[in-house]
């Protein structure tokens, strides 16, 4: 028993971590520390795994051609296995151990809600590359977000197919499992109609079902032009190839929850004609796009996601920023991320508006087309419906907080 | 000891024990401000906290009854959204109105916490009540199997409660729990649960986990001390709930409550050693500890991989192959110690306390 309790008391002193780590951070030699917190294991691991690619890749970049005032930056990443309470953890780790100057993540609105108010509370500016939720960047004056938000993003849909396609007739089918969706179909839904465009049927189904003929078939009677289903890929697939065997015809169109090749495999033929709204395209001819696509692809050998792109302009805007700082701590490099203005991303012009939040984002419309997806159009809602929903919906009070995922941010 | 100054002597000792919190309060506020490492460790101490009530209270339906309950993360979720909807919408508005940083404000905020944490252990002692009374005339692998599903159905409710965030998770709770009411709550489970073993409740339960038959045979209502030992142990796994809702980030999510959860806090329990308090408390120190230290080891890895979790999983494997009674099998830690001085133990209580080749041939108690 006693030898017991020796081993138990040396798994605690071999366990405590060496204290040169905690004197490391605050000098850091010369190295500029930058806190990365993503899901490099667990259930949401690929958005993490390609969100860390896109960030390393830009870092590297930018310590290639010299680093920040002189010195190179040093991302140290921690890994919070997709677990909210993990990623608060390892968030109080990255700030007060390791005295990291800005913090990068995460995807899932979740993890990110729960490193926020840390981040916040010891004015460490964070960005997250990915999440969606309305509620994060409220959280405080520090957080900030690279995507465009889940109610401007159905909004923005549903003025791309009634104002561009001139569609009129819309249905929707909802996955009631997830709040990503059931948020992306209200905002879609009430823009919509403020279009003056009807909703013919709508329809739900639960995240891991199999069939949906019901619901299609429902669908297929009330006879819509376009079929709006905001769920994540691999839902999808299923659904169009039942929708084409039914005979529905009409294109099924979706939010960036269907980005994937997944998507294509899965779906097939079926996906033919339909489109779904994403933050980039990789084929996008714009020069800046296809720098990144190549390099990432050399390095890589994988063609970039949008959470990989979205890890890159993140990593990118916070360097702009630090170099602008007068000082490197907290809230100069909060000020400088604050005044992003036009600044060139790979996912567009990146421009944070007052509620830490981008303003003015275009949408790349997607289209899956023999077998590839391919850029149908680019969509910038002209500060009309879209915007003025993403402002008044935007809820001011986190708890009623109305839409966008928990887990999201594909 | 004296029948008539027992209270008295709890008293002091109570006294005792929360001076000593509140000088640790104190200690861990003002050393953050010349060693910010301090924060990060102070969320691991308070962890640590809720780890061990959770683990000393499923100690008690798992340890000292003998039911084999895998639902404890869904009663900790129930404790957790009672308590942190209260004060987000009722007590939190309320505090805010008094004025920022003022004395009262304090008061009433502490005194609050103390409420809704107490409250949200009351709901989820009710949920015990609840799901007990039907579950636990199950034995043994169907009662795991029931209040593993039963643990899932209260988080697929609360996934289906708009009005506490649903699937987005609730945030912007007050982050009013801090180290002395973690402790506190800890400190006062663990009472609850030594209490609880020593008297006939507690003699109970252990008759109930040797044999059920003989319990029953002796005159033992064993579906009501069943039922009894759930609702304990939820409802202090409610209070743990309830703090870690309050403790920053303040940030609730279905997610958290995984049956995952209710896994760690048995691994816990099951290491420390069925029945044994203080094997619980050292099994929950010991894994809230072990993958936040390991996360240094990354560091002396070639090519930045992270070992962590593959570590702490051998480590697991080792310990439960090594020692498969848990640390300390049923014992406590001043059995433990006390054998140094005389190897026979004062009161023979069981066939684990009699001789170490027993207990080590006994193995974890079969359910």
């Amino acid at each position: 028993m006693r030898k017991l309790l020796i081993v138990a008391v040396a798994l605690l002193a071999v366990g405590c971590p060496p204290p040169s780590e905690t004197t490391s951070g605050a000098s850091g030699g010369n190295e500029i520390l930058v806190g990365e917190y993503g899901s490099l294991t667990g259930p949401e691991a690929t958005f993490g795994q390609s969100t860390h690619n896109g960030i390393m890749m830009a870092m590297d970049e930018v310590n290639a051609a010299g680093g920040v005032k002189g010195r190179k930056i040093k991302v140290l990443t921690e890994d919070d296995q997709s677990k909210a309470e993990e990623a608060a953890n390892t968030v109080s780790k990255l700030i007060s151990q390791n005295n990291v100057v800005a913090l990068l993540g995460e995807v899932a609105s979740s993890n990110s809600l729960a490193a926020a108010p840390i981040a916040q509370s010891n004015k460490v500016p964070m960005i997250s590359p990915s999440s969606t939720n309305p509620a994060v960047t409220e959280k405080g004056e520090y957080i900030f977000r690279m995507c465009f938000i889940d109610s401007y993003q159905g909004a923005s849909m549903a003025d791309y197919i009634s104002k561009q396609l001139k569609m009129n007739r819309a249905a929707i089918l909802v996955d009631v499992k997830s709040d990503y969706s059931t948020g992306l179909a209200q905002f879609f839904e009430s823009a919509f109609v403020a279009n003056g465009g009807r909703i013919v049927a709508k329809q739900s189904y639960a995240k891991g079902d199999n069939d949906f003929r019901s619901q299609l078939t429902a669908i297929r009677s009330a006879n819509p032009q376009v079929i709006f289903i905001p769920g994540y890929y691999n839902d999808i697939g299923q659904i169009a190839i039942q929708a084409r065997d039914l005979g529905i015809t009409q294109p099924l169109a979706g939010g960036d929850g269907w980005e994937s090749p997944k998507l294509v495999e899965i779906g097939g033929k079926a996906m033919e004609g339909s489109f779904y709204s994403n933050h980039y395209f990789a084929g996008d001819p714009d020069p800046r796009v296809r720098q990144f696509v190549e390099m990432y692809r050399e390095r890589f050998g994988q063609t970039p996601d949008s959470l990989a792109a979205l890890g890159y302009d993140a990593a990118k805007v916070l360097v702009n920023a630090m170099s602008k700082a007068a000082q490197l701590d907290g809230p100069s490099i909060r000020d400088q991320i604050a005044a992003t203005k036009g600044f060139p991303g790979v996912t567009g012009v990146i421009t944070l508006g007052p509620d830490r939040n981008p303003i003015g984002k275009k949408l790349a419309i997607l289209e899956v087309r023999n077998g590839d997806v391919v850029l149908k159009d680019t969509f910038e809602p002209a500060g009309s419906s879209a915007a003025a929903a993403a402002a008044t919906t935007a809820p001011t009070t986190a708890p009623t907080a109305t839409t966008a995922p928990a887990k999201s941010g594909t | 000891m004296m029948p008539r100054a027992w209270w008295l002597r709890d008293l002091v000792y109570l006294v005792i024990f929360v001076a000593i919190l509140i000088g640790a309060t104190y200690l861990i506020a003002y050393s953050e401000t010349y060693f910010p490492a301090m924060r990060y460790y102070h969320r691991i101490l308070v962890m640590m906290g809720i780890n061990i009530t959770l683990a000393v209270s499923l100690n008690i339906i798992n340890g000292h009854a003998g039911q084999f309950s895998l639902g404890h993360a869904g009663f900790m979720a129930v404790g957790a959204y009672f308590a942190a909807f209260l004060t987000l919408y009722y007590f939190g508005p309320y505090v805010d109105r008094l004025g920022e940083g003022s004395g009262q404000q304090w008061l009433l905020q502490n005194v609050l916490l103390f409420i809704a944490v107490i409250l949200g252990g009351i709901v989820a002692a009710i949920a015990g009540y609840v799901v007990g009374l039907p579950s636990l005339r199950l034995r043994g692998d169907y009662l795991a199997i029931v209040t593993l599903g039963f643990g899932e159905i209260i988080r697929v409710i609360i996934l289906n409660i708009d009005k506490i965030g649903a699937a987005r998770g609730l945030s912007g709770i007050p982050p009013w729990s801090n180290f002395f009411w973690v402790f506190f709550f800890a400190g006062l489970t663990i009472l609850i649960s030594i209490r609880l073993v020593n008297s006939s409740v507690g003699r109970a339960f252990l008759a109930i986990r040797e044999d059920e038959i003989a319990a029953e045979a002796m005159g033992v209502d064993t579906t009501k001390y069943k039922v009894k030992a759930f609702i304990i142990g939820s409802c202090l796994a409610g209070v743990a709930g309830g703090l870690f809702a309050h403790f920053s980030p303040a940030y609730l999510n279905p997610t958290m409550f995984t049956f995952i959860r209710s896994f760690e806090v048995v691994a816990m329990v099951v290491l420390g050693g069925l029945g044994s308090i203080t094997g619980s408390i050292l099994a929950a120190i010991i894994l809230t500890f072990l993958p936040e230290a390991l996360r240094g080891v990354k560091d002396f890895m070639p090519g930045g991989r992270d070992p962590r979790m593959v570590i702490y999983s051998l480590m697991l494997i080792i310990l439960m192959l090594t020692r498969p009674q848990g640390l300390f099998g049923r014992r406590e830690l001043w059995d433990v110690l006390s054998r140094r001085k005389d190897t026979i133990p004062k009161e023979p209580r069981d066939a684990g306390d009699a001789t170490d080749k027993l207990d080590r041939d006994a193995g974890p108690p079969v359910t």
